[in-house]
């Protein structure tokens, strides 16, 4: 049986870091934006399969809500809510090319 | 009922022992590597849910499948635990997860 990148269960993982820390606004944002999106643009498990489903390499290399951005944007292009690249096109306009 | 067919009744009750099937299915799931092959005990039974593994893909999850508590010993999960004896761990998993043990 293979291991998928999240399933995490029983793998050694190294000490657990207990520091407090806050939350960025903008990972309060994304929070608020899954919760905001209505069910049929996408569900719950919707989004866990798109978490599951993203490359090795990204999942390990991403951050907890960066990852949610990740899985987001992919089920909005599935829906066609976005188009592919949109978003970085639209942040390349904002904040210029070296963003 | 037809064999296979998913009726109004769980297949399973609590007390009994049931061992978690492993399966290499791509595609979404809620069953842990870690229980995969693993025997526990049902402690309860949640009731019938629409089945996740549909719904990821934008299905209806119909039809709704039992949805059991299971509870495993810890030191029966793997050879990395080094904890208590009779430590367990709780998991709710899927009927169609599930044979008996």
């Amino acid at each position: 049986m293979t291991r998928r990148v999240h399933d995490r269960g029983g793998w050694p993982a190294g000490p657990i870091d207990r520091t407090e820390h806050d939350l960025a606004p903008w990972e309060k944002e994304v929070d608020a934006l899954l919760q905001t999106l209505p069910e049929d643009i996408i569900s719950v498990d919707e989004f866990r399969r798109a978490m599951e489903s993203m490359e090795p390499e990204t999942y390990e290399a991403l951050s907890y809500y960066a990852r949610w951005v990740e899985a987001i944007e992919s089920v909005l292009v599935e829906k066609g809510v976005l188009v592919r690249g949109e978003l970085d096109r639209r942040m390349e306009e904002m904040d210029g090319p070296s963003a | 009922m037809l064999s296979g067919e998913i009726g109004m009744d769980p297949k399973f009750t609590p007390g009994e022992h049931v061992r978690v099937k492993t399966e290499s299915r791509p595609g979404h799931h809620r069953t842990p590597g870690y229980v995969q092959g693993r025997t526990g005990v049902v402690a309860a039974v949640h009731g019938k849910f629409p089945n996740p593994e549909s719904m990821a893909y934008g299905g209806n999850g119909l039809p709704e499948q039992f949805l059991y508590l299971v509870v495993f010993d810890q030191h029966d999960l793997g050879e990395t635990f080094r904890g208590t004896r009779g430590d367990t761990v709780c998991a709710d998993i899927y009927e169609h997860w599930l044979e008996p043990a």
